[in-house]
């Protein structure tokens, strides 16, 4: 049985909110985040490659990756580390390059929860509920850029 | 995956639901069917605006107009609204894959703390080769 994953996003205010709990201590999960190689082999969709460009998980740190989709169309994702807090606490800016200018700000806050087990809360806050809304789907739905041209070419 | 073409029109959706004043229609022909005079009431734009908010939605899929009545209201398509609502499922179904994935790494790294008490073990590199790709 894997640990159930609660996401929100509540009506009315542009908010994520992700919290997931780990049969492994804080410390290692904290490890998963900062170790680039290992945040290869776990984060994003399955069946796009993530190609790590940039990964400093340090306070004032950046960080850039592309994902790949098999079709070998690419996403770039970049952003900085405003603070890390070892096995505690960090703060990141998230920009998708296909949306570009809109940049949300993530908080992760590590918890110790005891006996070799942890919980990762993120709290994502979005400049409105419109790049929320569009960028949520974005990151999961490929051919977006195209849909903002059609809707351009549509209400021009 | 899901096939290109579901995926377009989900994007089409998105993006016509991306802007205020379509969701407020959406949300009007919630209630039941009306015309563009009706839709067009509550907003301080002008009905070709309107009509043209309504054309986006029709592009997108949300809404058809009745052919036969001479005030050819607008009717919300539940089908593909109801599509529309998995978003927040997708959205959960690769932050799922991610965290099941970490689960895996910790696991893998877990394993390794252990193994090395024993160097020799053949399990070792393999879990460290272990990507997702």
């Amino acid at each position: 049985m894997s640990n159930p994953v609660t996401i929100d996003a509540p009506e009315g205010v542009p908010f994520i909110d992700i919290t997931r709990e780990f049969d492994a201590p804080v410390a290692a999960v904290f490890e998963a985040h900062r170790q680039p190689d290992l945040v290869r082999q776990w984060m994003g969709p399955r069946d796009l490659a993530m190609d790590i460009k940039e990964w400093d998980f340090t306070s004032g740190g950046s960080w850039r990756y592309v994902h790949t989709a098999p079709d070998g169309q690419g996403y770039e994702f970049n952003g900085v580390f405003h603070v890390v807090r070892e096995n505690e606490f960090a703060i990141q800016t998230f920009e998708f390059g296909g949306y570009p200018d809109v940049v949300a700000i993530e908080s992760i806050a590590f918890e110790d929860l005891g006996d070799g087990r942890s919980r990762v809360r993120i709290h994502s806050t979005y400049p409105s509920l419109e790049s929320r809304d569009g960028m949520v789907a974005s990151g999961m739905d490929q051919g977006l850029t195209q849909g903002y041209e059609r809707l351009d070419a549509l209400v021009a | 995956m899901v096939d290109s073409l579901a995926d377009e029109r989900l994007d089409r959706a998105f993006l016509a639901l991306a802007d205020p004043v379509r969701r407020r229609i959406v949300a009007r022909l919630s209630r039941g069917p009306a015309t563009v005079n009706e839709l067009a009431a509550p907003f301080d734009i002008s009905k070709q605006a309107v009509s043209k908010h309504i054309q986006v939605l029709e592009h997108a899929g949300l809404v058809t107009r009745s052919r036969d009545a001479q005030r050819r209201p607008v009717h919300l398509d539940a089908a593909t609204l109801e599509a529309l609502t998995a978003w927040i499922d997708r959205y959960r179904l690769i932050h799922e894959q991610s965290f099941r994935a970490l689960d895996a790494v910790l696991a893998a790294q877990a394993s390794t703390v252990t193994n090395q008490q024993d160097p020799q073990d053949p399990n070792q590199q393999d879990t460290d080769q272990e990507a997702g790709s």
